[in-house]
């Protein structure tokens, strides 16, 4: 049997209600919107909520990226994509420049974010407060107090246990000097480039049923202390062994057939910005 | 008196009730409550209109047996609960002119991050259990605004070092710690931003009697050393002989006779006190 789907998988009314949703979360940058979240055909924890963002934006011009920790082709990249264009028959690509509406999990690409685009990113626990408050009716109380203690407590146990703020991703911000949010498990190489995006950036969590977004052009301050200034992985000195980008995101790989030393190589995280690279190199 | 010197806190009228009250308990006159319960609806009368005035560099004692509302006053005056009535005024907050309980919630947050510390006598209640004894300390300081790590260590480490806490173990959480430590990390936490005002409210007990005493013996200390007013709630006579200079005795929400401490302890006036000072002897 043949299903008919809506465009775009939602019925129009849910596609308005999540619309809703981002339009709020627009209006205040960095508050946590509630919504109802959807079941999908994908299990919760799997990139939900930014898939019901993308699927309640998209229209027939659109061209979407989707891209799981820089890769196009991972399985739940994939997944996603067949699930939008088997829906909507939109077009899509890996390149940056060309998307108009790019999902991502745990990163922002390498190529820079223009006015227009959008920027969908997945979130699996948008409270940045979790750990320091188990309670959801206490963390909003903190929100809307301005408490963040709470947050800068974290990062001092962090530079109490480790020597330095250790936050592997996730690193929380403070959006327009009101609200701190949690970025999403984006690398901390990320967090600078959130900071008066061009590019609408929204966070979605299916799982906890919350929408939240940064508007174009929104000062996004990553939290320090005066002494233990933010700072972002270094890739001092190491270049892709692709396309020798510099100055990225790199994955490192340690290659075991070389002996027990093991050669360490280095490879851009973003797999569609070394395409390009190679790309304009082979042209 | 009033010209001389300005209470560091003065409370005045506070009313605390449980229930909406109704028309047999309104006026709350003492024949149609049974203590200060409510037969018909149940409403009951926690704190009724206490007075008192803590001033610059004292201790004051509030005694009382179980359920005469000395709890409830002390969590009145640190915000966790609501009062049904009256005002609380500290004289570093708007010069003693701002009535503390009709500020908004953010001033609340304030008051209690800059101006009060509390130690509970869970204290489960005052400290983030899992978080670091030095995490702890730093949680107060940077709700009081401050966000120099360098600085908050030095004085997480002097302060947990007056408290005797081995430095070696300041970095554990105090859920590993016995109660009397965790204790002592507590009144360390309360102590950290120099409040100018301190509420206990009962330390001592649960602790055993070495340990009882060495805290004790602590507050006393800091107290002399730091010069702050400290408000302490106790059912422990002896802790409130050993501490306070001033003395309220509560009994069914109400004060019923307030004095030196000395006084109070040895020629009581009202019936309970005389009976309380009694059960003691």
């Amino acid at each position: 049997m043949r299903i008919n789907y809506n465009f775009a998988f939602f019925d129009e009314s849910s596609k308005r209600e999540i619309r809703r949703a981002i339009l709020k979360a627009i209006a205040i940058p960095g508050y946590q919107v509630p919504f109802a979240s959807r079941e999908m055909p994908i299990a919760r924890g799997w990139g939900t909520g930014g898939l019901q963002l993308t699927l309640s934006l998209v229209g027939k011009e659109d061209i979407l990226k989707v891209m799981d920790q820089g890769s196009d082709e991972s399985v739940n990249a994939v997944n996603i994509k067949k699930l939008i264009t088997k829906t909507t028959g939109i077009k899509v690509t890996h390149d940056t420049g060309e998307a108009s509406i790019i999902q991502s999990r745990h990163r922002i690409p390498e190529i820079p974010l223009q006015e227009g685009q959008i920027l969908v990113l997945q979130v699996p626990l948008p409270e940045p407060l979790r750990y320091y408050e188990p309670s959801e009716y206490e963390t909003k109380k903190l929100h809307a107090e301005q408490e963040y203690s709470g947050a800068w407590l974290m990062l001092f146990e962090q530079i109490m246990n480790y020597g330095n703020m250790a936050t592997g991703a996730d690193h929380p911000v403070m959006v327009h000097g009101r609200y701190v949010m949690a970025p999403s498990p984006i690398p901390r190489f990320d967090n600078p480039k959130l900071n008066r995006s061009k590019a609408l950036i929204l966070f979605g969590a299916g799982r906890e049923k919350k929408v939240y977004a940064l508007p174009p052009y929104t000062q996004v301050v990553s939290l320090a202390f005066d002494d233990y200034p933010f700072e972002v992985e270094s890739f001092h000195n190491k270049c892709c062994r692709l396309c020798g980008a510099t100055g990225v995101y790199l994955d490192e790989f340690i290659d075991e057939g070389t002996g027990a030393t093991g050669a360490t190589t280095y490879q851009c995280n973003d797999m569609g910005f070394c395409l390009h690279n190679l790309n304009q190199k082979s042209r | 008196m009033d010209e001389f010197e300005q209470p560091v806190l003065s409370v005045k009228n506070l009313r605390k009730q449980y229930g909406d009250g109704c028309a047999n308990c309104k006026d709350r006159q003492a024949e149609r409550l049974i203590r200060n319960y409510c037969p018909v609806c149940g409403t009951v009368y926690a704190c009724q209109d206490i007075n008192l005035d803590v001033y610059e560099g004292e201790i004051l004692g509030v005694v009382g047996e179980s359920g005469s509302g000395k709890s409830t006053l002390m969590s009145c005056l640190y915000f966790d609960q609501n009062v049904s009535g009256g005002g609380a005024y500290i004289s570093s907050y708007h010069n003693g002119q701002r009535n503390l309980f009709t500020e908004s919630s953010q001033q609340k947050r304030y008051i209690r991050n800059y101006l009060l510390g509390k130690v509970y006598q869970n204290p489960v209640l005052g400290l983030k259990i899992n978080f670091s004894a030095i995490g702890n300390i730093a949680e107060k300081l940077i709700a009081a605004g401050d966000r120099r790590v360098e600085q908050m260590e030095a004085r997480g480490k002097e302060l947990l070092e007056h408290v005797n806490i081995p430095v070696y173990r300041i970095k554990e959480a105090p859920k590993n710690f016995s109660g009397g430590m965790q204790q002592r990390v507590q009144i360390a936490k309360a102590l950290s931003n120099n409040p100018p005002l301190l509420l206990l409210d009962e330390v001592t007990t649960g602790l055993d009697l070495s340990v009882q005493a060495s805290v004790l013996d602590l507050i006393k200390t800091i107290q002399r050393e730091l010069k702050i007013s400290i408000l302490i709630v106790s059912h422990d006579l002896a802790v409130i002989r050993m501490l306070a200079d001033r003395t309220v005795v509560m009994l069914e929400g109400r004060i019923v006779e307030q004095g030196l401490t000395d006084q109070i302890l040895e020629d009581p006036q009202q019936a309970y006190t005389q009976e309380l000072v009694h059960s003691l002897l």
